[in-house]
């Protein structure tokens, strides 16, 4: 049952890591800016533009967030 | 999307992971032993030919506007790990990927574990090492071959591009028997976070129900405002970057 359990963690970490790597906040902000641009998409405002903004600042976000993590 | 950002994509992205899959395989066929590193990568390969062979007709079957939301997001967060790492290390805050120094770390950890007999494999840690470093670059070659071959609805063109690319670098270490230091695997990384990201947005905007200026013509504008606001990025943190260089990292297997 231990092993299993181990595996089964291992297993989900791998995909974990995998998918969503070093900073999960970029996939929660991808995630919630996708739902975001659905939602403004079932109207008549135009929603492209919600992704591409949501990128431009993640990036340099979590950018930074490394680069003062590895300046300490 | 035209036929030549495509294969371009996939090539350069599929390069990427089989020169780490190849130091990996070389770093074990040098150290320990040929014919189980060889044992080790052909039943990876084989393993691999049954994700593609699930996946494919699975990924293939999905409706196109779910599958391109789905596909998307996942290349989008893909892309962005990509791009952060390599605006880190072309900024100075990351050790650039070394292909020399990860090839002298798996063979001097190689060189220190013990031998093992199990089956027909002759060498344990080789068959692993080997086994192990080809699965997970090449599920990474998987995953964006069939990803950009179904939304841009030619997987042939796209398994072209990965096959190509494998078959390169491979040849490229069966030739020189060394790591691949010479391929600029840092500045290829650089490119494929950037069209890795550009196409995610993409995909990922008309997969939310959302429709393009334009349509597909903004793919090409997406991924040039996408690259110029990654050498923007790094521009601004190399003017900030007053701490030197980290020395070089260990690079574990399956790490980017």
């Amino acid at each position: 049952m231990t092993i299993a359990l181990a595996r089964l963690r291992a297993f989900a970490h791998f995909w974990y890591d995998f998918v969503v790597g070093d900073d999960w906040r970029v996939a929660v902000g991808v995630a919630v800016a996708l739902a975001a641009t659905y939602g403004v998409s079932r109207t008549s405002v135009p929603a492209w533009w919600i992704l591409p903004v949501v990128v431009l600042v993640l990036l340099p976000v979590s950018l930074w967030r490394a680069a003062r993590s590895k300046s300490r | 999307m035209t036929h030549g950002a495509l294969f371009l994509a996939v090539f350069l992205a599929c390069a990427v992971e089989a020169v780490e899959a190849t130091t990996i395989v070389l770093a074990a066929g040098t150290a320990r032993e040929w014919r189980s590193a060889t044992i080790g990568l052909i039943a990876a390969l084989i393993v691999l030919a049954g994700i593609v062979a699930i996946l494919g007709p699975a990924v293939s079957s999905l409706p196109l506007r779910g599958l391109r939301l789905v596909v998307g997001a996942l290349l989008l967060v893909f892309g962005l790990q990509w791009l952060r790492k390599a605006i880190l290390r072309a900024s100075g805050f990351k050790a650039v990927h070394d292909e020399d120094q990860i090839f002298a770390d798996e063979v001097l950890a190689a060189q220190s574990a013990p031998r093992e007999q199990r089956g027909f494999v002759g060498d344990w840690y080789a068959f692993t090492l080997s086994f192990k470093g080809v699965l997970l670059e090449g599920l990474e070659v998987v995953f964006i071959t069939l990803t950009f071959g179904t939304n841009a609805h030619d997987v042939g063109l796209a398994s072209l591009a990965a096959i190509a690319a494998v078959v390169a670098v491979a040849g490229m270490g069966v030739a020189v028997r060394a790591p691949l230091a010479r391929v600029p695997e840092n500045a290829m990384k650089f490119v494929v976070g950037i069209m890795l990201t550009g196409f995610g947005t993409f995909w990922g905007v008309e997969g939310a129900g959302a429709a393009w200026p334009g349509n597909d013509a903004a793919l090409p504008v997406v991924v040039v405002v996408v690259a110029l606001f990654a050498f923007g990025l790094v521009a601004m943190m190399r003017h900030s970057n007053v701490m030197p260089a980290p020395p070089p990292e260990v690079t574990m297997v399956g790490q980017r």
